[in-house]
């Protein structure tokens, strides 16, 4: 997959962990956290986008991706990294336990959620025929259980290597490979190719967008929003889950989290880039989105166990449903596709 | 089923030596692993999955049942017998051949002490004697209405297996490898070892397994009874050599286990029909050999204080001969596996765990290990998880260990509080047997422990 190797040249290494993490990344840069507008702003852009173009057919012979990426494109040294970085990305005791254990909590949420909307039922493979777009997908830790429940999964994530280990774990997996693949891109990116395709009818439009942990690393959330939107289709579902900005995130997110337990790296998270489930669902509506529902989760340190629970004052998770197609209008407060749910306000039992 | 693996093969085309991938493995055709079988082919969270059941003994088909009775049986608690209806296979159990008993007598040679146990009134039936052998073949039918989802392969004795490293490193298969005699390898992401008490996949995972053998073999045979009778009782007497137990297999035949030491086991077995008769009989009926009168005296105490309680002692029907089929005898043992799990591994039925015959509970901790594992897959595949990953395996390993656990020690420390006659420990039982034969309380919880 060329878009492996252009992604690491053209956006660096971008990680999301501080120097002491991962090793093999510190030859390129230094630099913790990521930024979606630096990358937006980087219009050389168009480089990775005519890469990019070349492997853009998606679902069918997504396998063949898959395959050549770990055969061909990628050489023995990437394919050893990826397997270094794929023991910290899926070892469930390791850095990233508690996005482990989140999944018993975001799966059957989005599963439930869309299984409401698709009211067709299929045993064994609840989400078959759908098309989900994992934006941020890492290691695919997330991917891969809805490719599992057999939904057509693409997961982005600008860092290269993360998509190189998600793509190395995932193609073992022989039920995997057929329904799940992974791009280095970022979602700006992929929406404006979806731009471009619009005469394909329906071509690359999902029926599902999933940005877990993902909002509270970005700088433009108004842009996000905008491409959400954009690549979905209409009636299509948004979930995000997210860390709300108050005082107690503060402490018990950033303090606690990340200097005292160790849960997460230090550095991971900038407060100043939560946002409230309020503020989250005025853009959300601002851009064409009903808010179905909030839901707020709590993270158990002692059990390593995520639960759902009343307060949105941390973790929260929220659904919600593209109604309109352009997002610039404002809202007419006239008719809507769900007008009972506009009263959701932050939390929703 | 063929239609997507040959797809898969398509695909795979170019890498060589990429065996079949199945989604579980089954490791052993006994009643549990046939149970496990079907369970999760009938399970709607696991359609379209691949199931392979390996069994290295043939097909054991049944299209008639055999008139003599075969000599092993157990005895299927109540709640065996729903797990085995949710799996389609007591509806072929029933038609087949199967006897429920409502009473059971159990009561001590040294002292008469005695203890009852039957629901109210005898309405409802306490328990059901099925052949071993009526329970193999009603699985085997229920797996051949199953064939899309569960493959079964007969005469496939494993002779290899190999352990996936938890974490993906170069070259390292991701999966458990089996190969079979035939040389044939198969891959799987959950392997569940359902191969008895001395399994190969406990032993290959070298997981501790706390076992010792008791000194006791058990006699096994098929006993005519003098005159048919309603014959709905199981009766079983604690004798200073370990129990005899004769359970009802229909108006005129019962079964017969007798767990005693290993000398008087084969001595029972060289003796000619009309004398075993007459032993078995007389182990039933001769009178108590050392405390009576203690035992009688707390009786009567406890009538003074509890006069309605205790059923009738009775005694159990006499026999007049043996089944066509010899006498049989096998050795007793107890036996606890410390972990049911490794990573993509699970341990089920008697690999698991092993228990004395004498509270008639091994097949039923099987059937309630396969219940528990079903439903924690199935909520596994539901959620979208890898089916050998260990979050619901630790689950699974939790569960039936705090229930299988405190049955094993309780049916352990009846068979050693029973061996001897010294008495102390003579009166200890026959009070404590007596004070739970009057507290119709205790005995319902413990029906209802049973019954699970």
């Amino acid at each position: 997959m060329y878009a492996n190797k252009f992604g690491r040249f053209m956006l660096g290494l971008y990680s999301r962990k501080t120097a002491t993490a991962c090793g093999g990344l510190q030859s390129t840069a230094g630099r913790s956290g990521f930024s979606w507008t630096a990358v937006c702003k980087q219009r050389t852009l168009w480089l990775q986008r005519s890469a990019c173009l070349n492997t853009r057919k998606n679902t069918v012979p997504c396998h063949v991706r898959a395959r050549s990426a770990s055969q061909t494109t990628v050489d023995p040294d990437e394919v050893r990294r990826f397997q270094s970085l794929a023991s910290k990305w899926w070892d469930e005791q390791g850095e990233f336990a508690a996005l482990h254990a989140m999944n018993d909590l975001r799966v059957p949420f989005i599963r439930d959620n869309l299984l409401n909307v698709h009211r067709v039922r299929h045993p064994g493979k609840p989400l078959r025929g759908l098309r989900i777009l994992d934006v941020g997908c890492g290691g695919g830790l997330l991917t891969e259980p809805l490719g599992r429940l057999g939904a057509n999964v693409l997961g982005i994530d600008p860092v290269g290597d993360s998509i190189g280990t998600a793509q190395l774990h995932s193609s073992i997996d022989p039920d995997l490979c057929e329904r799940v693949c992974y791009r280095a891109s970022t979602l700006e990116e992929l929406a404006a190719e979806e731009d471009e395709a619009e005469e394909e009818q329906g071509a690359g439009q999902f029926d599902a967008v999933v940005a877990s942990e993902v909002v509270e690393h970005l700088a433009d959330l108004e842009t996000f929003a905008f491409c959400c939107n954009q690549v979905l289709k209409l009636g299509g579902s948004l979930f995000i889950t997210t860390i709300n900005k108050t005082n107690v995130s503060y402490a018990l997110g950033i303090v606690v989290a990340e200097q005292l337990l160790r849960i997460v790296p230090s550095g991971t998270h900038d407060w100043d880039k939560f946002i409230s489930p309020v503020e989250l669902e005025r853009l959300l509506e601002s851009n064409g989105f009903s808010v179905q529902s909030v839901q707020g989760m709590l993270y158990n340190p002692v059990s390593g166990a995520w639960s759902w629970t009343d307060s949105t004052a941390i973790n929260y998770a929220l659904h919600a449903v593209k109604v309109r197609d352009d997002p610039h209008t404002e809202q007419a407060g006239g008719s809507s596709p769900h007008p009972e749910d506009h009263h959701a306000a932050a939390t929703h039992g | 089923m063929t239609a997507s693996r040959l797809q898969m093969s398509a695909e795979h085309g170019d890498d060589s030596g990429k065996n079949d991938v199945y989604d579980v493995i089954i490791s052993g055709g006994g009643m549990v692993g046939s149970a496990m079988a079907c369970s999760l082919g009938m399970d709607p969270n696991l359609e379209g999955r691949k199931i392979l059941l390996l069994e290295a003994g043939n097909k054991k088909v049944m299209d008639k049942v055999p008139e003599n009775y075969s000599i092993r049986v157990s005895s299927i608690s109540p709640g065996s017998a729903t797990i085995l209806s949710g799996i389609g296979a007591w509806e072929h159990i029933t038609k087949m051949r199967c006897k429920p008993y409502k009473k059971m007598q159990v009561w001590d040679a040294c002292s008469d002490a005695l203890i009852t146990f039957d629901k109210e009134n005898l309405q409802d039936e306490m328990a059901y004697i099925v052949e071993n052998d009526i329970i193999v073949a009603a699985l085997t039918k229920q797996l051949d209405s199953l064939s899309d989802n569960v493959q079964v392969k007969y005469r496939s004795k494993v002779v290899k297996y190999a352990w996936p490293l938890p974490h993906q490193a170069a070259d390292a298969i991701p999966w458990v490898k089996v190969t079979l005699a035939s040389g044939e390898t198969v891959q799987t992401k959950l392997l569940i070892g359902a191969d008895g008490p001395n399994s190969m996949v406990r032993r290959e995972l070298g997981i501790p397994t706390v076992k010792w053998n008791y000194d006791q073999s058990a006699v096994v045979a098929v006993l005519h009874l003098s005159e048919p009778t309603e014959n709905n009782v199981a009766w079983q007497r604690f004798l200073p050599t370990g129990p005899i137990a004769m359970l009802p297999l229909s108006d005129t035949e019962s079964s017969l286990v007798w767990s005693t030491s290993h000398r008087l086991a084969e001595e029972l077995l060289e003796l000619d029909e009309e004398s075993f008769v007459d032993a078995i009989n007389s182990a039933f009926v001769s009178l108590a050999l050392t405390i009576k009168t203690a035992g009688s005296l707390f009786r009567g105490a406890l009538s003074v204080i509890m006069p309605s309680a205790g059923s009738p002692r009775q005694l159990p029907p006499s026999v007049a001969g043996i089944g066509p089929k010899t006498r049989v005898m096998f050795p007793l043992g107890i036996g606890h596996a410390s972990e049911y799990i490794r990573h993509r591994v699970a341990l089920v039925g008697d690999a698991a765990h092993r228990v004395h015959p004498l509270a008639g509970q091994g097949a039923n901790l099987g059937f309630g290990d396969v219940a528990c594992l079903t439903q924690l897959v199935s909520q596994a595949a539901f959620d979208g998880k890898d089916l050998g990953a260990m979050q619901h395996l630790l689950q699974y390993e939790t569960e039936r260990q705090r229930h299988n656990l405190p049955m094993m020690a309780a049916i352990d420390l009846m068979k050693r509080l029973y061996s001897t006659n010294a008495a102390p420990a003579v009166l200890l039982r026959t009070f404590g047997l007596q004070a739970t034969n009057m507290l119709p309380a205790l005995k319902e919880q413990i029906v209802a422990f049973a019954s699970k």
